[in-house]
């Protein structure tokens, strides 16, 4: 069984009596421990379905199973805890909470899981070093670059060991060069057996995944795996920006 | 997450807007402070009502005092012998709910209210009327609410011996020697003599001073002040009408015209005259007082009085009790209604606190719509939600809980300097504990829907909010 199991899965809405399918009867499995990228267009539909493979939003129809759970008809409150548990976000605009430290933000969903606070410090420190920020802990995020920033987000979308992490646009608000070393720290944590599914709609970033699924007009309309064509690209090596 | 939490994210969201949060506060702190001052002036105003009326003994204390025999046992006249010193006994050793029984005896039977015929005289001065001339037993001391400021009273030796010793009001003092205010100083006249009606009686006690508390204020800050001097002829001004003291005044110039003496003495000098010098004195009483001794059990504690004192009157009813739960009764009713409209507008104005509350919590949530979005995605629940937004509510009115209970006493003492002789407010621990608890509720009323309506945020749509 597959980490991730989507079966005819549709999301349609209702603009003004006009019928909106926002996903169309799309299936897909994603297995533990690959590195996936979501691309499409603007309005395609990716980001529909990450928020559906995220639990943040419902299916209309079919059936959705993440790590062994059906998850297509979950109470908002069952939903809640899948998010909190078994998967990560990070966002193009960080979404640090700017109130609290570095420290803090990274143990938030920690707080939400009931775990206590001296784990929770342990936990958010490992998790800092994981992204080589333990020693901005005591910050706040406006007092870091952007890239640093994108480095706590993704701490703290680690610090449960979530099933998969799921990253919108992860490098769509740095420059080129910072994106770089984002997209280098997701290989790394991808080679150290996480699951990553990027969504993006740049075909430049999403050929650093082996895997890549192309939706439009709320379907998939090409999938690419690198390993099986045997067109694994070469990412440059590239120091960490601060 | 947990409570803790919760409550460190709410200061740290009060912190973040002080001015903002005080002025939210500012609400909460005037609705509180304006019901705890409320509620000390109303205690004060009750405080003022009710000391008459201990004053003149307290609700515990019930007068026993003559009736006309009823109609149907009219042909036993001439058994009723009235209330005799026997009655006395017959109750102290009968009637356990009654604590304490006192005789008390004036100079002519049925002499009414005034004590009529009494003259006493010092010197040239004289004193005829409102004199509260009674025989009596110490204990009247107890019974009355009587405090022996100079002096001592006289005791079951005195009594025994029936000696011309007396104990005297102020009241008397002035009239007899002048007043502290017309002299310069207190006069203290123990060991001198005093004639009633033509004995001789050495003054071996004086009672203190009683007044309202209102007029002890009033005395006290005339005192410090220049005298107003009187225009054109001088006169006295007269007793009443000086406008102190309010509706129960009669009840100190009353006490103070107090001059007790033994209860032989009075029955042997005064009471041997008017019936012949071979009988012997009348012995009757003019009428008796019992305290009961818990004022819940006042109508059990009569039952048991009267069923002994039937007993000792030959079944003839003539006697009939006299207490004060009517006077009792009536403040409590002022009371009651003062407090139900200063409670009413305390009310309102920490409803109007509670609104004030809810639209900043509004506003609040309003500014941080992507926060709560993210924290719904990393896995915050409804109820994390709720209850993050509903304990910053309940925070930011406790605060002005307490702040508004430091202000109250700001208040109380502001409200004392202005009417220096009004009773002063009291501050309880009942409506400090009141107004705090109320403060908390409506922190909690005012954020259930702000916290609902952020509870209920779409994490995608809350995310996407700029």
């Amino acid at each position: 069984m597959s980490l991730v199991e989507l079966r005819n899965v549709s999301k349609i809405y209702h603009l003004g009596g006009e019928e909106i399918r926002a996903l169309d009867d799309v299936s897909l499995d994603i297995e533990g421990g690959e590195f996936i990228s979501i691309i499409g267009p603007s309005g395609s539909g990716k980001s529909t379905l990450m928020h559906i493979l995220g639990c943040l939003d419902s299916p209309t129809r079919g059936t959705i199973q993440l790590d062994g759970t059906m998850i297509h008809n979950a109470s908002t409150k069952e939903l809640a805890g899948i998010r909190n548990r078994k998967i990560g976000f990070v966002f193009q605009f960080f979404n640090l909470l700017p109130k609290l430290t570095v420290l803090q933000n990274v143990e938030l969903p920690m707080v939400y899981s009931g775990i206590s606070s001296g784990d929770r410090k342990t936990r958010a420190m490992e998790a800092l070093k994981m992204v080589d920020l333990e020693n901005r802990s005591k910050h706040r995020p406006m007092q870091l670059s952007g890239g640093q920033q994108q480095r706590v987000a993704i701490a703290r979308a680690l610090v449960n060991s979530p099933k998969i992490v799921f990253a919108d646009e992860p490098t769509g608000n740095l420059d080129s060069h910072t994106g770089e070393a984002i997209l280098e720290l997701f290989r790394r944590l991808s080679q150290e057996g996480r699951t990553i599914a990027l969504v993006t709609h740049d075909p430049e970033i999403a050929a650093v995944t082996p895997r890549r699924i192309e939706i439009r007009d709320g379907k998939i309309a090409k999938q690419v795996d690198a390993k099986l064509a045997g067109l694994d690209r070469k990412i440059p090596e590239t120091a960490p920006a601060n | 997450m947990d409570l803790w939490n919760a409550i460190v994210i709410g200061f740290k969201e009060i912190w973040s807007h002080k001015f903002r949060s005080i002025l939210t506060m500012l609400g909460i702190i005037l609705g509180v402070s304006s019901l705890v001052a409320m509620s000390a002036l109303v205690k004060g105003m009750e405080n003022g009502m009710k000391e008459a009326l201990v004053a003149i003994g307290g609700l515990e204390k019930v007068r026993v005092e003559q009736q006309d025999i009823p109609l149907y046992q009219r042909h036993l006249e001439d058994q009723a012998i009235g209330s005799t010193i026997h009655d006395v006994y017959a109750l102290q050793r009968s009637a356990p709910l009654i604590k304490l029984v006192t005789p008390e005896m004036r100079v002519m039977p049925g002499g009414g209210w005034g004590g009529g015929g009494t003259l006493i005289t010092h010197g040239i001065k004289s004193v005829r009327d409102r004199v509260q001339l009674v025989g009596t037993w110490p204990s009247a001391i107890e019974m009355n609410q009587h405090v022996i400021e100079h002096g001592r009273m006289f005791n079951e030796v005195d009594d025994d011996n029936a000696w011309n010793v007396c104990v005297i009001g102020t009241g008397i003092r002035d009239q007899l020697f002048g007043s502290p205010e017309e002299v310069g100083h207190e006069i203290i006249p123990l060991g001198d003599y005093i004639n009633v009606n033509n004995q001789p009686f050495r003054i071996i006690g004086m009672f203190q001073r009683y007044e309202s508390e209102q007029d002890r204020k009033l005395r006290e800050l005339e005192r410090d002040m220049p005298k107003v001097t009187q225009t054109g002829p001088e006169r006295r001004r007269g007793w009443g009408g000086s406008g102190r003291g309010g509706p129960n005044s009669w009840v100190y110039s009353w006490k103070n015209a107090t001059i007790y003496i033994p209860l032989n003495t009075m029955w042997i000098k005064f009471r041997s005259g008017g019936y012949g010098s071979n009988s012997i004195p009348d012995p009757r009483l003019s009428s008796l007082y019992v305290k009961v001794a818990d004022i819940d059990l006042l109508e059990p504690a009569l039952q048991q009085a009267k069923n002994v004192m039937m007993h000792t009157h030959k079944g003839i009813e003539d006697f009939a009790f006299q207490t004060q739960e009517n006077w009792s009764e009536s403040i409590t009713t002022s009371i009651r209604n003062a407090r139900m409209s200063g409670g009413f507008i305390s009310a309102i104005s920490l409803l109007v606190g509670g609104i004030g509350i809810m639209n900043i919590m509004l506003a609040s949530i309003t500014e941080r719509i992507r926060e709560i979005g993210i924290r719904k995605a990393i896995g915050a629940t409804f109820a994390d939600v709720f209850v993050q937004i509903l304990i910053e509510s309940l925070v930011i009115a406790v605060l002005g809980g307490f702040a508004g209970i430091a202000a109250s006493y700001g208040l109380v003492h502001l409200l004392t300097v202005m009417s220096p002789t009004e009773n002063t407010p009291v501050i309880t621990v009942d409506s400090l504990v009141l107004a705090f608890i109320f403060s908390g509720f409506v922190g909690i009323l005012a954020g259930l829907f702000p916290a609902f309506k952020a509870a209920r945020l779409d994490p995608i749509q809350a995310l996407r909010y700029e």
